[in-house]
């Protein structure tokens, strides 16, 4: 239940003037009517996105008739300098948001809206998945300028408004002129002339801060965006790889970035980069990272088929935890205090197998034309986690094959107490493959046929703890077996003393398996060493068993349609000429099944090389891998990340079939209309999938050694400048003379000398004469070597730096 | 060295006169004293090597990410007693029956793919190592083993992947367990109830960085084969598979298909090769009956091909967590004949003598050793030598080494064999979390190993000698090679014995092309080298014959081959004054170049060949001249040259070596034979060195000696 706010009921005066927040429209406080102490609660939590009462532009009238006399009051009794402090920070701080709530109510035709619903779902391996969907909408921006009330604002500004700002502009001087007139009506009344001149200075204060402003809105043109975090490994085999949540919400591990922005071309990347630099301090993770033109790229047509001004980064390292989940949550209007999020128990969370918190955010409030939605901001949480069966033994007493029953709060460790207040819808979806209940026919003939009922009568192999409130079938267009039956539950039947608790418990072991995409991809690395290896990806029919045997001669001529994108780092020096194809594992040539590539190689520490591939394999096809060889590259010195010996990572590749959509076929329903989550699953999207990140080893120094380094750089330095002195200094014949002059001079080393010829046995022998005159000081020899000695030093100054 | 280069200095001062520059006056006078030098650095080098148990230092773990044994062990009864009921359903198959393997492999998948965990088949056809001269230092190859093989010879392995939860999969851990599947063996079914034990606790834990990857290795065509040939295809997969096609249809009539049908009730087990991420390291687990020890113990086998090791934190780590957590023996193997040799003991009393003699004068030196010590230290480090040296892996973990992965092999034997099963779980438990601790260790490294050594010698679990100790013995062999050739060369070089005297003998008078015969002689014998050391492909060829009869042939062969080469190249002049001098002195340079470069490739050989090669080459000398000259000096010279010349050939250094090590009971010519088949099988760099640098250098020492000056 929303509060109710009656239509014009006056808010109550605002008591203090000075400060800016009792001015802030958004924090104008609406007295609860219906007394109910859990909706003040909510209102203290979610700050400011109150729904909007119709009757804004009336209060905001009553604030400027309200506000004026009181100012002047003070002005009359108290002096200048404390006047004009304030009518400056009052006009500097305050009528941006003022009149922005009269600009709001200006035109009020559509509302905000949110959504909150979570789908749970059994997956074949004894876990479960649950899928938590918040859906805001803020209506097309013309409505309600650059202020919200549930959508979050942190969001909104990533979008650009460019029709609407200068009609926010115009309608806010609309505003601002009908407040000046009043001070100046008060002013003259009262024939205090110089406060004509305050009066301007406001106007003009005014003026530029609505021009400041409307730059910074200007900041992030995002068309369209998706932000993924996620931990873990989203199982294709297992879990599934052609329905909506693994074509959508199965992510990379790590962090993934797509923006569509709606700006020249020349100016997309200055955006990029403004964009990353804000959703890193807003998420608190490093995707600041993809800031540097070696971590994106801009794929062109095997991405996304809607063409745009694309860019695309992954950071495949990024750790993620509660740290990046808290802000995703502080742009839900409930938070994780009430409603579907508040199951949100972080230990049981993180505890799971796979782990991805996404945020998907279009807005069309550029094209004029269309109205339906402004901004839309999809944030969909996936977990896998592991229902705590009885006793883990459980798996030793061959009592395997048993699903484990589960509940919400075995699962969560925490229950439902009642829905977001401000959510329009909150609802509770359990996803059935409907394979399970053919099978259960099977396993006893006697069972009732009747889907519906069938699930919760407590005839069949499963029991729910709460009866659903609507059954919705998939409609089983072809004879795949991947369709399935939901069980929606509103939430907002229950509350605090009956909390939602759904469980599910099984009476049967049953066996389903998830319906696949038709080719499981997987990409590994070959070859070993530090100096060249091979990437291959390896695509596997999904349906090898039946393929095999019988459906062979069905598809002649027929082509399976896969699209292949790789962003490859610069040191990864992929040589795509090497590029081979090998089907069904022979050699072919590869004009034969690649029907469209673009490659843009790397360049050194400038830009990632990125392949895009269209291939056209026969659908028969069993296997067919790609090789792709390589170089390792090196790093300078100060590129090495501090866990060198780590290797580097390859981000996945993303692996699409255009020719194949994970559409839900649901009969349709107007319970299915409203709620975001069916209609997404509704959508017409290509199967997509992720491949695995690879690790690449490359040639790491020893970083442990700068002693060493250090020694013999020394070493070697002593040895050259030893020499280079010695070939410029050195002059043979005056050696000698000074030799002879010291031997005449030191008895005692004639002495010595006569003493060691005697051990020798060798007679004394007398000193040469000098044999010839020395060379004439300066030979050719030496300048040679001074011009040799000059050229490399200059050669080293000029190269080092 | 550098302490006998001062007392060099020290102890001739040159003669005054035009002094060249300091540096070229030092090597003159150790080129003019080279036959001191020599035999003091060729003593130093020696005793040096005889030093290195006391110099050998305790290891310690230099990562701190490893964190060993901070952890307790999460391994409960439970899994054992799974673990049991495995063994247990795996021996009790009759192992007469036909299809006991497959059997056997099916259980086996039953029990992973109960885990959760992800089974995959894996089909290898052993090949055997086949000699081809042009493979040696390359990369494993996959073109090599895809040869046709009769349908009967396929193994089969089965894998089993862990994907660890939370991580991205992008490094892997491999436990390995051999395991004949078709045989019954106790020992066997014990080393899978402890892969099984950690597996499936490893299956359960949340703590998992890394991937798990089992390899139960068919070890029915030997456990290296079927390890190697699933690293070749986890790295090295052949994606065109024409040569294989054969293989995969007699496949199918035969094992896999039987394997697939279980497979298609739900399970995924699937016959594609499933892979996980990079390597970060491999264990080899193995359990062996050994009779009559005190208590169990685990036998560390680390050496792979050429003399490689994996880091020495690997081994710090099993080593810590078995002394210390678990309360095993750990040993590493050793030269048990060196513990019989009474003067290694004499040796160790008079070196721990010394250390108490130098203790006492000042407590600070406490270099001392216990003379068990010493000698258990020696008996290890010999081994640690030889097997370095052979360059053949001790064990599957080998294989790993050739991918730079870091792999050791964990050969676990009880103490008896256990008939009761508390004391069987009890042996079980024990090595089990010895496992988990490892694996544990490994999965917190951050980084791949490369905090500690990789070169070095074992002298004990616990105790090592790093490269910057060993190589000191070796240099000190080393050094006097260059200078000695010097001072050959320049005495060949004299212009005049007779007129001048001793004053210009250090005149280096430089008549050039005078060496350039010499070489050309050295030049043609090292082409035989290569002759010889390609010959035994040519000869492996010949069907039905026996060792024995392959050495005969090759020795026949390669003796006509030398006679051919001397009778071609043989000079009719007179022989001229300084001839042997100067081939002496190119010999001795191209040792040492040889050397230089075997110490790179292989320390371990280029350490033992020097060993035998400096001395043969130094005391080379004509017999013709000895025997002329009749002293005292030139009989023992004589005598050190027939007896170092007999050594060093290399089947008599053979046939010697095996004598003192095992008795010089049964000899087989063709023992020798198989010794080099195994050498060439394995890549090993030893067989290169020993044609091309050691036999060539052989026969150049036989000929100086028997020179006609």
């Amino acid at each position: 239940m929303t509060i109710q706010i009656r239509k014009g009921k006056r808010a109550t005066e605002p008591q203090c003037l000075g400060s800016q927040r009792s001015l802030n429209s958004e924090d104008l406080l609406f007295p609860n009517q219906t007394g109910d102490s859990k909706a003040a609660v909510y209102f203290q939590l979610s700050n400011g996105r109150f729904r909007p009462p119709p009757a804004h532009r009336l209060i905001a009238h009553h604030i400027v008739d309200t506000i004026a006399p009181i100012f002047f009051r003070v002005s009359r009794t108290m002096w200048l300098p404390l006047r004009l402090t304030l009518l400056l920070l009052f006009l500097l701080l305050s009528p941006r948001a003022l009149l922005r709530s009269g600009s709001a109510a200006v035109v009020s035709g559509e509302e905000e809206e949110f959504h909150e619903e979570l789908l749970l779902k059994p997956l074949p391996d004894r876990k479960v998945l649950a899928h938590f969907h918040f859906h805001s909408i803020a209506p097309p921006s013309k409505s309600n300028g650059r202020h919200h009330h549930l959508f979050p604002k942190a969001i909104s500004q990533l979008v650009l408004f460019p029709s609407s700002v200068p009609f926010a502009m115009w309608s806010d001087l609309d505003l601002i002129l009908n407040f000046l007139f009043r001070l100046l009506n008060n002013c003259f009344s009262s024939s205090r002339k110089y406060d004509v001149f305050l009066i301007v200075f406001a106007l003009i204060g005014v003026i530029v801060g609505e021009f400041l402003s409307f730059g910074q809105v200007q900041k992030f043109r995002v068309k369209e965006m998706e932000l993924s975090f996620t931990q873990g490994r989203w199982n294709y085999e297992r879990w599934g790889g052609f329905d909506p949540i693994s074509s959508n919400n199965a992510k990379p591990p790590g962090v993934e970035l797509w923006a569509v922005f709606d700006v020249p071309e020349d100016q997309v990347d200055a955006y990029w980069k403004n964009l990353t630099n804000s959703l890193s301090g807003l998420f608190c993770a490093s995707i600041n990272f993809l800031e540097s033109s070696t971590m994106y790229s801009a794929p062109k047509w095997s991405f996304r088929i809607t063409p745009g001004r694309l860019r695309y980064g992954t950071l495949p390292r990024e750790a993620v935890c509660t740290e990046n989940l808290t802000p995703w949550l502080k742009l839900l209007p409930c938070r994780d205090k009430a409603g579907l999020a508040a199951l949100l128990d972080r230990p049981s969370i993180y505890k799971g197998f796979y782990h991805s918190q996404r945020l998907y955010l279009t807005s069309n409030a550029s094209v004029p034309a269309e109205t339906v939605s402004g901004i839309s901001l999809e944030q969909t949480l996936t977990v896998v986690l592991q229902p705590n069966s009885p006793s883990s033994s459980s798996i030793h007493s061959g009592e395997s094959n048993f699903q484990p029953s589960w509940s919400l709060s075995s699962i969560f460790g925490r229950k439902i107490s009642g829905k977001c207040v401000l959510a329009q819808s909150s609802i509770v979806y359990l996803q059935l493959e409907k394979s399970i209940f053919s099978e259960q026919k099977d396993n006893m003939d006697n069972g009732p046929n009747s889907l519906a009922s069938e699930g919760f009568a407590g005839g069949s192999g499963f029991e729910m703890s709460l009866d659903p409130d609507i059954v919705i079938e998939e409609e089983n267009q072809s004879q795949h077996k991947g369709s399935s039956v939901l069980y929606g539950f509103w939430v907002e039947k229950y509350n605090e003393s009956q909390p939602f608790d759904l469980g599910l418990k099984w009476k049967y072991p049953v066996f389903w398996s998830s319906r696949q995409a038709p080719l499981h991809a997987s990409r590994f690395l070959m070859g070993s060493g530090n100096e060249r290896g091979a990437i291959a990806i390896l695509f596997k029919s999904a349906n090898s068993a039946d393929s095999s045997s019988g459906s062979r001669h069905v598809s002649d001529g027929c082509e399976l349609q896969v699209d292949v994108f790789q962003v490859v780092p610069w040191y990864i020096k992929v040589y795509y000429h090497s590029l081979q194809i090998f089907v069904d594992d022979e050699a072919k040539p590869i004009g034969d099944f690649v029907h469209k590539i673009q490659v843009s190689p790397s360049k050194d520490k400038t830009s990632p090389g990125m392949m895009e591939m269209l291939l056209k394999l026969p659908c028969d096809v069993r296997s067919a891998a790609l090789t792709l060889e390589f170089d390792k590259g090196f790093l300078h010195i100060d590129e090495y990340p501090p866990d060198a010996n780590q290797g580097y990572d390859i981000p996945s590749a993303v692996i699409s079939f255009p020719s194949f959509h994970s559409v839900m076929h649901l009969l349709s329903n107007d319970s299915i209309r409203k709620s975001p989550l069916l209609s997404r699953f509704q959508e017409k999207n290509r199967v997509q999938s992720y491949t695995e990140v690879l690790l690449v080893p490359l040639t790491t120094p020893d970083f442990s050694m700068p002693y060493n380094v250090i020694t013999i750089t020394c070493t070697v330095f002593a040895l050259f400048f030893g020499s280079l002195l010695n070939v410029l200094r050195r002059r043979v014949g005056e050696e000698e003379r000074y030799l002879k002059a010291g031997k005449k001079k030191g008895w005692l080393r004639v002495l010595l000398s006569r003493l060691l010829a005697k051990l020798r046995g060798k007679p004394m022998e007398e000193p040469d004469q000098p044999s010839s005159e020395s060379a004439p000081l300066i030979g050719k020899k030496l300048v040679l070597k001074v011009i040799l000695v000059a050229v490399l030093a200059v050669a080293w100054q000029f190269y080092s730096t | 060295m550098a302490e006998v280069e001062k007392k060099e200095v020290a102890a001739a001062t040159p003669p005054w006169k035009p002094k060249p520059r300091p540096i070229v006056r030092l090597g003159i006078v150790l080129i003019s004293h080279s036959l001191l030098v020599s035999v003091v650095c060729c003593t130093a080098g020696v005793v040096a090597l005889f030093l290195l148990p006391m110099l050998a230092k305790n290891t310690y773990i230099s990562e701190n990410a490893l964190m060993p044994g901070s952890a307790s062990s999460m391994l409960s009864n439970d899994d054992i007693s799974e673990a049991e009921r495995l063994a247990k359903d795996l021996t009790s198959l009759n192992s007469g029956a036909a299809d006991a393997g497959i059997e056997r492999r099916r259980v086996l998948a039953k029990y992973l793919s109960d885990l959760g965990v992800e089974v995959g088949y894996h089909k290898f056809e052993p090949h055997q190592n086949q000699f081809h001269p042009l493979h040696f230092f390359s990369s494993p190859d996959s073109g090599l083993s895809r040869e046709n093989g009769s349908c009967s010879s396929y193994g089969i392995n089965v894998v089993g992947i862990i994907r660890a939860p939370q991580a991205d999969g992008k490094e892997a851990i491999v436990l390995v367990t051999p395991f004949n599947f078709r045989k019954n063996s106790s020992s066997e079914a014990l080393s899978i109830s402890i892969g099984y034990a950690v597996f499936s606790l490893l299956s359960r834990v949340t703590w998992l960085a890394k991937d798990i990857i089992w390899l139960v290795a068919d070890s029915q065509y030997g456990e290296y084969a079927s390890v190697a040939s699933w690293l070749r295809d986890y790295h090295i997969p052949v994606f065109s598979a024409s040569s294989s096609h054969n293989a995969d249809s007699c496949f199918e009539g035969n094992n896999i298909n039987l394997l697939r049908e279980e497979s298609l009730d739900r399970t995924e087990i699937s016959s594609g090769f499933r892979r996980a991420g990079t390597m970060a390291a491999a264990l080899v687990l193995k359990v062996t009956d050994v009779k009559g020890q005190l208590e169990d113990t685990l036998s560390v086998y680390a050496e792979a091909s050429n003399g490689q090791m994996p880091n020495l934190d690997l081994i710090n780590v099993v080593n810590y967590l078995a002394v210390h957590r678990q309360g095993l023996r750990v040993k590493v193997e050793k030269f048990l004949s060196v513990l019989r040799w009474e003067w290694i003991w004499v040796l160790g009393d008079t070196l721990n003598f010394i250390g108490k003699v130098a203790g006492s004068l000042n407590p600070e030196w406490k270099f001392g050793i216990s003379t068990p010590d010493y000698v258990e230290g020696t008996a290890t480090l010999a081994n640690s030598l030889y097997r370095q040296a052979l360059g053949i892996p001790t064990g599957p973990h080998g294989a790993f080494r050739d991918f730079q992965v870091d792999a050791i092999t964990l050969e676990i034997s009880p103490k008896v064999v256990y008939t009761n099963q508390g004391r069987r779980n009890e042996f079980i438990l024990r090595s089990a979390r010895l496992i988990e601790g490892v694996v544990r260790s490994v999965n917190n490294l951050l980084e791949k190993f490369h905090q500690s050594f990789f070169l070095y010698l074992l002298t004990s679990p616990a105790k090592f000698v790093s490269v910057g100790v060993y190589m000191i013995g070796f240099a000190l062999l080393v050094a006097p090679l260059p200078l000695v050739a010097a001072s050959l060369y320049v005495d060949a070089n004299k212009p005049d014995p007779s007129s001048q005297g001793p004053k210009h003998k250090l005149q280096i008078n430089f008549k050039p092309w005078k060496w350039l015969s010499a070489a050309k002689q050295v030049f043609t014998v090292h082409a035989w080298g290569v002759f010889v050391s390609l010959l035994p492909y040519f000869i492996s060829q010949i069907p039905n014959s026996t060792p024995a009869a392959h050495s005969i042939i090759w020795f026949s062969l390669s003796t006509f081959g030398l006679l051919v080469l001397y009778l071609i190249t043989k000079s009719h002049s007179k022989p001229q004054k300084g001839e042997w001098e100067n081939l002496k002195s190119v010999t001795i340079s191209v040792v040492f170049i040889g050397l230089l470069l075997m110490s790179v490739v292989n320390f371990a050989t280029a350490q033992i060949g020097a060993l035998v090669l400096v001395p043969a080459c130094l005391l080379a000398q004509p017999l013709k001249l000895d025997i002329r000259d009749a002293s005292l000096k030139s009989f023992l010279r004589i005598a050190c040259n027939v007896f170092i010349s007999f050594v060093a050939f290399p089947p008599v250094g053979f046939f010697v070596l095996k004598g003192v090590n095992e008795g010089f009971g049964d000899m087989d010519v063709g023992e020798f034979w198989t010794w080099l088949e195994s050498l060439w099988a394995w890549n090993s760099a030893t067989y290169i060195y020993i044609g091309m640098v050691h036999l060539p250098c052989w026969v150049l020492c036989l000929h100086i000696l028997l020179h006609s000056c």
